[in-house]
């Protein structure tokens, strides 16, 4: 059975950023093939100096990603993906501004050769508290933050600090399973929004040019429990937007541990899985001599 | 220049100026005259054709609001709980049991030659049969070895068996979906709620996507339903409208027997506004005679019955969260906007009151920036709509098409579930739109309830639910008004009143052919008033033939 395909959700609604955060991820690929799924081909929703190829269902972007629409049945334009020749690193789903993620996710659970990974909920910092009260689309609103892993407050340029720091405060209660992180002109670092992708040690090793994240690995050469290490790693203090990686555990089974906002999940891993998790997290939230510290604890 | 007439033994024709007459005259596919003969015999030689002379000519039905994969629906196992009339004009015995749909199915199994075909069935609806939904284990019964799959009437639930299941990659534990039921051994159930998780089954039992899309053979067999029913000008509500399908609808429509005029409203989704609103431009110029193109269909939100409608104030009466939205007010308010500025019609799906007034709304703000004397947009089923919102959509010079046939099949299931006692009876408020001046039709939403304006008209006007209770007794209409919904009503909201549903000099010669005259059945035969046929554009469609 091939491996399966990582499908990050974004979601969030009507010009909260989610088409600027696409582009700025198919931007800053760096050799990650990604397919990214739109809502609808939007005004052209892909910059026009990405665009290598355009053609009726698909457009080729530099660096081997591509990107389709869908109207009404998602499952199928993801089950058409295994029609085209390049085999995407990952896939990037950018729901339509009324859709709610977690049904999205659900759908992507049913298909063979898929598996959802994190849905990251994008909020326009200025208008959101006002539309989440609005009498036609609040509950919308409201749905999509509550499913949410990752909160990306997007066009914190246009407001002011306290302004930003009360609207972390409120997502807390609104969105109580996500990270929130902050960016203006949907530029989220892609390690962030999608993980550290197929080649995550290189990644974590090469450093992150745009220093606005860091990344720390834990060894894990001893066996450990997963959960308690999940539930220290996922703890707010902590600040670990996403973690991914393989370790023993007490049995001496080989496992893997994948995080993303305050969600977490351990399933088996595959035999050659190399040891080792990579934390990553905001530069100046994130403290990896406190997770070394608190990590040891559950080895 | 060859002008047939057409006596009859009554000839109704919707046009208050002479409401009856014994003598039609078609010239080149329109109608010249009517009147008495002597009157016709003014515009010189004609050929009288008398094969009408007991019968009773009444303009061609329009249907404002069905589908044309009910042609297509019609290759698979009839599982409905009603008798029905298929394309070719017999009447499948309604399912009145699981026992009986599972006795369809194994009927029409025994006679697939190639053991992996699946086993295809529609129309099944559990409401019916004490609301259970059939099982993986009931339809292994049919078949364990090939692939079975029944849609449920709805459209929007699929039932499958285990091998369709294994083939799907579904039969396993740990599925973890809200539109899939597991069973105690944590196994699917066998029960696929919406799209998304009926997708990655449906191409394993015969469905796929495209089949919304009606093939020729599809069309060619919802046409036979038309003549049927007398029905000449029919919408086909939500077409994709791709151009591999626009060249279809053009060869067949542009048949010398293909005997209706099909109006297909393009999809909005697919396509940003600003550049749907140019396509459909574009598609407009295509018409002809028996293919109307120009038109757009925005759905708004979901179904009451699936509670994805959307509600305003209390909610659903059991409690369910409010529905769905399927496109956010600022595309709707764009998509009304740039198609005002384009003389596009638009109508907008809103079942639940909330999409109503958002659609209000937002067309009064989209004409406050682009005015329009004459838009015709249509609110289509509209189901809740109250009295505030009729007078609101009068002031707007909006047009409704409410889902009378709704009513019937379902208003029981309204009254106790899904809207409670109060508002089941304003549902689908035919007597309020009328009164409110709202230019109104009535429809079947074929497939889901079955074509048949004669049987809509009827439900409009006695309102009475499967169980046989009369619901809201104040919003029956007329049968007089009834019929003119389903003729004149219809025609305006599809903005070709000049054209069509009435017979009168200049329209197109489109008739009903029936058996007597349906303004004086007893308001609850209306639905029982015999379709021999009918006329399009001049040429006769007998249903014996059809």
């Amino acid at each position: 059975m091939p491996e399966t395909l990582p499908v990050t959700i974004i979601g969030g609604y009507l010009g909260a950023g989610k088409t600027t955060l696409v582009n700025h991820l198919l931007r800053t690929s760096n050799g990650r093939k990604l397919a990214v799924l739109v809502n609808e081909f939007g005004a052209l929703p892909i910059d026009e100096d990405l665009i290598e190829a355009q053609g009726d269902d698909l457009i080729s972007i530099a660096g081997g990603c591509i990107c389709c629409s869908f109207g009404s049945d998602l499952s199928a334009a993801l089950m058409n993906l295994s029609e085209f020749s390049v085999r995407p690193d990952q896939v990037v789903i950018e729901c339509s501004g009324v859709a709610i993620p977690s049904a999205i996710v659900a759908s992507v659970s049913l298909l063979d050769g898929f598996k959802p990974d994190g849905t990251v909920v994008m909020v326009d910092a200025e208008t959101i508290q006002d539309a989440a009260i609005d009498e036609y689309i609040g509950d919308t609103i409201t749905r999509q933050l509550a499913d949410s892993d990752l909160t990306l407050i997007n066009k914190v340029d246009l407001v002011d600090a306290t302004h930003v720091e009360r609207l972390e405060t409120w997502l807390t209660t609104l969105a109580p399973n996500a990270r929130s992180l902050v960016a203006a002109h949907g530029k989220a670092p892609i390690d962030m929004v999608l993980g550290l992708g197929v080649n995550s040690r290189e990644s974590h090793q090469m450093g992150h040019a745009d220093g606005l994240f860091e990344s720390i690995a834990l060894a894990c050469h001893n066996p450990l429990n997963g959960v308690t290490l999940a539930i220290k790693l996922t703890h707010d203090r902590m600040h670990v937007a996403r973690a991914k990686g393989f370790f023993v555990d007490e049995t001496g089974a080989l496992k893997a541990l994948h995080i993303v906002g305050r969600r977490f999940e351990i399933t088996n891993a595959p035999a050659n899985a190399p040891l080792g998790i990579i934390c990553i997290g905001l530069k100046g939230q994130f403290d990896g001599d406190l997770i070394r510290a608190i990590a040891k604890e559950a080895l | 220049m060859k002008t047939t007439v057409f006596s009859a033994r009554k000839i109704v024709t919707m046009n208050p100026q002479k409401p009856e007459a014994s003598h039609v005259a078609i010239r080149e596919g329109r109608i010249l005259a009517v009147g008495s003969l002597e009157e016709i015999a003014t515009w010189g030689d004609y050929e009288l054709d008398e094969r009408f002379a007991d019968m009773v000519l009444f303009p061609g039905l329009v249907e404002g609001h069905a589908h044309t994969m009910e042609g297509t629906l019609w290759r698979y196992v009839y599982c409905g709980y009603f008798d029905r009339m298929d394309p070719y004009g017999k009447t499948w015995k309604g399912n009145k049991s699981i026992e009986d749909v599972l006795a369809s199915l194994s009927a029409a199994e025994s006679l697939l030659e190639n053991p992996d075909a699946p086993l295809t069935g529609w129309q099944l609806d559990p409401i019916y049969l004490d609301n259970k939904p059939i099982t993986r284990a009931q339809l292994d019964s049919v078949s364990a070895t090939r692939p079975i799959g029944v849609m449920n009437a709805s459209g929007h639930i699929l039932y499958v068996n285990t091998k369709a299941l294994e083939l799907a990659g579904l039969m396993k534990s740990g599925v973890n979906h809200p539109g899939i039921s597991l069973g105690s051994d944590g196994m699917p159930m066998g029960e696929l709620k919406g799209p998304d998780a009926m997708t990655p089954v449906g191409e394993h039992v015969g469905l796929n996507r495209s089949m919304t899309d009606s093939d020729e053979r599809g069309l060619r067999d919802f046409a036979r339903l038309c003549v049927r029913t007398g029905v000449t000008t029919v919408t086909d509500l939500a077409a994709r409208l791709e151009p591999d399908a626009v060249e279809t609808m053009l060869r067949v429509t542009g048949e010398p027997n293909f005997p209706a005029c099909v109006v297909p409203l393009r999809f909005f989704l697919g396509l940003p506004p600003k550049e749907l609103i140019p396509e459909v431009a574009r598609l407009k110029k295509l018409s002809t005679d028996r293919l109307s193109l120009g038109r757009i269909k925005v759905v708004a939100d979901g179904s009451i019955q699936g509670f994805s409608a959307r509600m305003r104030w209390p909610g659903y009466h059991n409690g369910a969260p409010n529905g769905l939205w399927y496109i956010s007010p600022e595309q709707m308010q764009e998509i009304y906007e740039l198609a005002l500025a384009e003389g596009i019609q638009v109508h907008t799906h809103t079942n639940g009151d909330q999409a109503t007034q958002l659609a209000i709304e937002k067309l009064e703000l989209a004409l406050k920036k682009v005015p329009s004397n004459d838009h015709r947009f249509v609110l289509q089923h509209c189901q809740l709509a109250d009295r505030a919102q009729f007078k609101k959509m009068a002031a707007l010079k909006m047009s409704v098409n409410l889902f009378a046939n709704h009513h019937f099949y379902w208003g029981d299931e309204h009254y106790r579930l899904t809207v409670g006692p109060d508002r089941a009876l304003r549902m689908n408020a035919t007597r309020t739109a009328l009164d409110c001046g709202v230019p109104m039709t009535i429809h079947s939403d074929a497939p889901v309830t079955p074509l048949g304006p004669l049987f809509t008209a009827w439900c409009s006007v006695n309102r009475l639910t499967a169980s046989g209770r009369t619901q809201g007794e104040h919003e029956k209409i007329t049968v007089d008004e009834a019929l003119w919904a389903v003729t004149m009503g219809a025609a305006h909201t599809l903005h070709m009143d000049g054209q069509i549903g009435s017979i009168e000099v200049g329209k197109r010669a489109d008739f009903a052919v029936l058996e007597s005259d349906p303004r004086e059945a007893e308001p609850e035969k209306l639905k029982d008033v015999e379709v021999w046929g009918t006329v399009q554009g001049g040429r006769v469609f007998a249903a014996a033939d059809a």
